[in-house]
């Protein structure tokens, strides 16, 4: 799963998107967040090499761009599985049961959080607050939102997963 | 109450919205009177009239603090030799417990970008930004359609409405942290620098986004803004039974109610109506043991309180802050230790790490919550708890983050001792009863 980083280069898409970017803004850096996401968006995380060539690009130096990636939490820098699961652990979703929807998706899926299943197919990571608490318990597949979770709806919800 | 139709008049924030909850895009907008305020006020008046009417509007700040936008605009540099200057919506949207940007965003974006129009004129900004918290993946995609829709109706981009006024509009999406949304560490964010708070002054009004004076404005707050220019200052006052607050706020419920959710309310409505008649009251065999007015970072109130109205000033009065207003029930059958121990990990791993106090104090607030949930809590415990609600306070720490941690811990303390004190562990000494001849003083000892 891991990439090699001496044979990892940023596809001519992914550049054309980050220089796109740099008319949004005075100054290249305020890019680098973008970059990162830009770069993370098919490959799932962000690589040593990747880093460097988003530096480039910017014309920062790496451990400027590191410093940022390191400081936001949807920034992976670790590679994640094909599907990640993000369960909101925040208040609300405290009062309403999360912790129970936690416990069956570390059970179900042998992990505990900020794993990844051994197939590649799961990542788990708790997120703040996803401002759906009307709806509370709350968690993200990927880019889609599931409102008034409860544990016996989550097996058929991640066969939808692959 | 709940029979009431909302109308132009009386729910400002909320008439347009649709019956089935679809997005009311820019046609349908238009319709309904959209786009009016942004016409009236490129015609008839000047920017400064505009910021003169948002400060006799009374207008407060819609994000937490509650302070008087109108003030806030008229800080900004006043020197048009730097003719660069900013206006940002603050649409970071993460305080716990907090659901009404995302419900403008994505059921009426129109009017969160006519009152950004509205404001970037009345402040002579010709860029503006929304600052979109990276999940909010519905509202980035509505945002996005809306703008290019606005774009394509000419009412945003350059000589809008051949006026002469040039106004852009970006919406930048972030990555994740709490913290961007304190307004100088969402500067710091979209310079693409790690989101730390800075110190002020100076203040973002005179030098802000790239050294540039900045606005900083919540999206309900701006949302606000095209009714006001269009009804004007005495309508607006009316609306409120409140005698401090100006206006209408959006007020929720969430926890364990029947109907949890988000209402347009005049401000002065007592909490006790929202939660009996539009949350419907807590689920049965459950009753009210504590409630939070407006979000994790406010202190926690009892039910005596829920007769209150709902306004800055009364809220204050009670000890607490009135916060986004988007309040949560907690009920008889929630430990509060735990639930504080819930809010406090939170913002333990929501902490930037900036400065001292606030690293160090969070995680130290955790630990001792952790063991007093398990009863292994330690004879001091309550007392440090109360002793680094104190160190956290504000003033002692570089930004308003961990007081803000500190404010549900000191008042579950204050409501709920006892709780928190059945957590500390008693043990006997039995092997230092007598050790060497020598008679312990204290047979049983709070370990």
């Amino acid at each position: 799963m891991k990439e090699i980083s001496t044979t990892f280069t940023l596809t001519t898409f992914e550049i054309n998107e980050i220089e796109k970017q740099k008319k949004y803004y005075e100054n290249s850096r305020s890019v680098s967040i973008e970059a990162l996401k830009i770069v993370q968006k098919k490959r799932g995380w962000v690589c040593d090499q990747a880093i460097i060539e988003i530096a480039n690009i910017l014309n920062l130096n790496p451990s400027e761009v590191e410093s940022v990636a390191t400081f936001y939490s949807q920034i992976y820098r670790q590679p994640v599985g094909r599907n990640v699961i993000r369960y909101c652990d925040s208040v609300v979703c405290y009062l309403t049961g999360y912790e129970k929807i936690k416990k069956f998706l570390e059970d179900y899926l042998f992990i505990k959080i900020g794993n990844t299943t051994v197939d590649g197919r799961f990542t788990l990571l708790p997120v703040c607050c996803l401002g759906n608490c009307d709806k509370a318990p709350t968690i993200m597949i990927n880019e889609d939102l599931y409102s008034h979770l409860n544990p016996d709806l989550i097996p058929n919800l991640l066969e939808l997963y692959k | 109450m709940n029979n009431i139709i909302p109308t132009e008049e009386t729910h400002p924030l909320t008439w347009r919205l649709r019956n089935d909850r679809e997005t009311v895009w820019i046609e349908e907008y238009c319709k309904k009177n959209g786009y009016f305020s942004l016409k009236k006020a490129l015609k008839t008046m000047c920017p400064e009239d505009v910021v003169h009417l948002i400060k006799e509007s009374g207008l407060k700040g819609r994000g937490g603090a509650g302070f008087s936008t109108g003030l806030k605009w008229s800080l900004m540099s006043k020197d048009n030799s730097s003719k660069i200057r900013y206006l940002l919506c603050n649409a970071d949207e993460m305080e716990p417990g907090t659901y009404k940007d995302r419900f403008l965003m994505e059921n009426i974006p129109h009017q969160l970008i006519e009152g950004m129009l509205l404001s970037a004129f009345a402040l002579n900004v010709s860029r503006g930004y929304i600052f979109l918290r990276g999940e909010y993946i519905k509202a980035e995609y509505i945002l996005k359609k809306s703008i290019q829709e606005a774009i394509n109706f000419g009412f945003i981009g350059s000589n809008i409405l051949n006026s002469g006024f040039n106004f852009e509009l970006f919406l930048h999406t972030g990555a994740g942290r709490y913290i961007c949304g304190e307004e100088t560490a969402l500067i710091n964010s979209l310079e693409g620098r790690r989101a730390n708070p800075r110190a002020k002054p100076p203040f973002p009004a005179v030098f802000g986004l790239w050294g540039k004076p900045t606005c900083v404005n919540n999206v309900e707050t701006l949302s606000n803004v095209p009714s006001i220019v269009l009804h004007g200052v005495n309508w607006y006052k009316k609306l409120s039974k409140s005698t401090d607050t100006t206006g209408t706020k959006l007020m929720g419920f969430s926890g364990k109610v029947n109907n949890p959710g988000v209402w347009e309310l005049p401000f002065g409505t007592t909490a006790r109506e929202i939660l009996e008649d539009y949350a419907r009251g807590m689920k049965s065999g459950l009753f009210l043991k504590s409630w939070q007015p407006g979000g994790a970072g406010t202190d926690f109130l009892i039910e005596k309180h829920l007769d209150l109205p709902m306004d800055f000033t009364s809220i204050a009065k009670a000890g607490s802050r009135l916060g986004t207003a988007i309040a949560m029930a907690v009920d008889n059958k929630t430990n509060m230790i735990s639930l504080v121990c819930n809010i406090e990990k939170f913002f333990s791993r929501e902490s930037c790490g900036l400065c001292t106090p606030c690293r160090e104090g969070l995680p130290w607030i955790v630990k001792i919550l952790e063991s007093l949930e398990k009863k292994e809590g330690h004879k001091n415990d309550v007392k440090n708890l109360e002793r680094l609600c104190l160190d956290l306070s504000p003033g002692k720490t570089f930004c308003a983050h961990a007081p803000g941690a500190v404010e549900p811990l000191q008042s579950a303390i204050k409501y709920f001792r006892l709780e928190f004190e059945a957590g500390i562990s008693i043990k006997k000494l039995k092997k230092c009863s007598n050790i060497l001849g020598i008679q312990s003083n204290e047979f049983t000892s709070k370990v």
